[in-house]
């Protein structure tokens, strides 16, 4: 009974995990470039729960709309201003825009809210009893939401019209160019969407620990970003097998007290033992470089 | 001959400066009336410097992003301290200089012997994925120090370490600046620098040269993380004791920023940044204090964003070409960029990307004797 509960644990989070990796994960694909910023979009959507949901009082469920579209429109901006620029620049360039992207953020954040936590509680979660097992009810919820997502996800990139054009452009981005796709709306579209899942991660996790600060994505960030070079970068199952491994491997790692303090420890161990063995991920799918 | 001897000066000019420097402060640091805030400026400074010409020589000459360059200062500052502790309980006092010094070589082995495991599967990956090993790298470094029994690395109170005589050890920091500097520069004019710059332009051109790419990335992880875990002890011989949380990610970034800041692939403009940052840190830590104190954060972010985006746009290309300092020079000496100097290779500066656009863009006119013509080829 334990076991399984610690397995739902790691399920949850690791679908959070998960949420996060998509979105680097998909921009990768497109645009070809590790958004660092993207941790930092989780806390911005934190933040506008805190002010939207707390201080304004507004009804949670609208305030995660509000959040959604907040950072959405925020990666969007953030695309345009700092990565449009770099396109065709060396990646070392983008990748160090990046960085400073995320750096910005946090000093932004930290700047308007100060250094102090900020308690967002938007629910009053109890527990469910099932048998002799004790489960919290965020975790049905962050399971059930993002089983639903990640399912709408995989499905719109297969079956609708902009999604096969993310596919046909991350697969060649001249080519999809020359057959009509306007590359340009397909990755702002692709950070909107990207963005919107960091904010469903930001709500999770403030459903999980209400407390809120300018760091809040900084490591989740870091780890879900792990996760999905786990999974192959570039690859949506990737992002998600990786995002739930990690989330596994880390509730798992906490429940036994000799391990617990190397939990961080363990977990990069894997990525790179993992990108030792595979370089590319576990389904990541491997380039061959061209002149 | 004359011009040779120009760039000999030129290329001397750093060192003069950093020993001008140390001699300067140094007569009054024997004396010992320098005021605290000073030395530590001082000793600040020399590891700042350390740290940023070895990152550079990954970032800047190699082409690729470490982010887990405190990871290895880390490595060299617990095992400098941990080493300076029992050496110290060992020898008894009298043997500063000797313990520094052994200590100096533990912690610099022990961080290259982490950059050669580190850059094992850095062989194996590029770019994008050898920033996330590096930093992953870091992050376990610093965990694990944290984490160990107390009894091993002192847990998340830190490590206790000898402090240096405040008076000397900025002296024995510009020594180390200067000894660090004279490898790296050596190297990289050497033919092995060569190879490594090549790397960095182009790996497939590189590996099609015969370079042994693998065999020159790890070398240059060893050698920069060696300086790293120097860096690392020298800093630990600042401090009373060493604690984990200095040595997070974000000293990583701070040292990338001085890197980016003083221009990837310029030691020099990675030893000025290095300086100015720490400066500007102490400066505004005084000033900007409380809440304010995130304002650092904030301009080094915008420097770091707004600087790479003029340096790298691809839209800026035509300003950045007629508005830069070496144009602006030329133009002082009445210099005419047309005219191709036959001495073109200059020492001073290793040759960056050769630009395959421009040699490749010759323009062909079907009316220049010097071009077949196409059609006379079908007839025969």
């Amino acid at each position: 009974m334990k076991l399984l509960e610690t397995l739902l644990n790691g399920l949850s989070s690791g679908s959070t995990y998960a949420m996060i990796a998509l979105g680097y994960t998909m921009v990768y694909g497109i645009a070809k470039m590790l958004n660092f910023a993207h941790g930092d979009v989780i806390m911005v959507g934190g933040y506008t729960l805190y002010v939207s949901a707390v201080m304004m009082g507004i009804h949670p469920l609208l305030a995660l709309l509000l959040a959604i579209i907040c950072c959405a429109v925020l990666g969007v901006t953030i695309e345009k201003l700092a990565y449009k620029p770099l396109r065709g620049a060396s990646p070392l360039a983008v990748l160090i825009t990046a960085i400073g992207m995320s750096y910005l953020l946090q000093s932004v954040a930290q700047m308007i809210f100060g250094s102090a936590d900020r308690m967002v509680r938007l629910f009053d979660l109890g527990r469910i009893t099932v048998g002799s097992m004790q489960i919290s009810t965020y975790t049905i919820i962050t399971l059930a939401c993002s089983a639903v997502i990640m399912a709408g996800l995989s499905l719109f990139v297969k079956y609708t019209r902009i999604g096969r054009a993310m596919i046909a452009v991350s697969e060649d981005k001249d080519a999809a160019q020359l057959m009509g796709i306007n590359v340009n709306f397909i990755i702002t579209i692709t950070f909107a969407i990207g963005s919107a899942l960091a904010a469903f991660a930001g709500f999770f996790m403030v459903l999980k620990s209400p407390p809120v600060n300018s760091t809040l994505g900084a490591m989740p960030g870091i780890k879900a970003f792990t996760a999905a070079v786990i999974g192959g970068i570039g690859s949506i199952p990737g992002a998600m097998l990786g995002g739930i491994l990690m989330g596994i491997v880390e509730s798992f790692a906490q429940t036994n007290p000799v391990i617990a303090p190397f939990t961080v420890a363990i977990e990069f161990s894997i990525l790179i033992v993992i990108l030792l063995v595979r370089p590319s991920g576990i389904l990541g799918k491997k380039r061959r470089e061209k002149v | 001959m004359s011009k040779l001897k120009n760039i000999k000066w030129k290329q001397y000019i750093v060192y003069l400066v950093l020993v001008a420097v140390a001699c300067y402060f140094g007569v009054f640091g024997l004396q010992q009336n320098l005021n605290r805030s000073t030395t530590i400026l001082l000793e600040k400074a020399a590891v700042a410097m350390i740290l940023a010409v070895s990152l550079n020589l990954v970032v800047g000459f190699l082409g690729e992003l470490s982010l887990g360059h405190a990871g290895f200062m880390c490595v060299g500052a617990y095992l400098g301290a941990k080493t300076a502790l029992a050496l110290t309980a060992a020898m008894g006092p009298g043997n500063e200089l000797l313990v520094l010094v052994i200590c100096l070589l533990v912690g610099g082995v022990a961080a290259a012997a982490c950059g050669v495991i580190i850059g094992l599967p850095a062989l194996r990956l590029r770019g994008d994925y050898l920033a996330i090993v590096t930093l992953a790298f870091g992050e376990i470094v610093r965990s694990l120090f944290e984490n160990l029994p107390d009894e091993m690395f002192g847990g998340s109170l830190g490590q206790q370490s000898v402090r240096y005589d405040r008076y000397q050890l900025f002296i024995i920091g510009f020594v180390l600046v200067i000894l660090t500097l004279a490898v790296l520069q050596n190297l990289i004019r050497s033919k092995h620098g060569r190879a490594v710059t090549s790397i960095r332009d182009s790996e497939i051109a590189a590996r099609a040269c015969g370079i042994n790419v693998t065999k020159y990335k790890l070398l240059v992880f060893t050698v920069s993380a060696f300086f790293a875990g120097i860096a690392g002890v020298l800093f630990s011989f600042t401090q009373n004791k060493v604690q984990p949380t200095t040595f997070d990610y974000n000293y990583s970034i701070e040292i990338l920023v001085m890197v980016v800041l003083g221009g990837m692939g310029s030691l020099n403009g990675s030893l000025i940044a290095a300086v100015l940052i720490t400066y500007l840190n102490e400066e505004l830590q005084i000033v900007l204090t409380g809440d304010l104190a995130v304002l650092r954060g904030l301009l080094y972010a915008l420097v770091m964003i707004l600087l790479i985006i003029y340096r790298n746009a691809p839209a800026l290309k035509g300003f950045r070409e007629k508005w830069n300092m070496k144009r602006f020079i030329d133009r002082m000496r009445k210099h005419d960029p047309a005219k191709i100097h036959d001495d073109e290779a200059k020492w001073d500066r290793v040759p960056t990307k050769i630009m395959v656009d421009e040699v490749l863009s010759v323009d062909i006119q079907t009316s220049s004797p010097y071009t077949p013509d196409k059609r006379k080829k079908e007839e025969d």
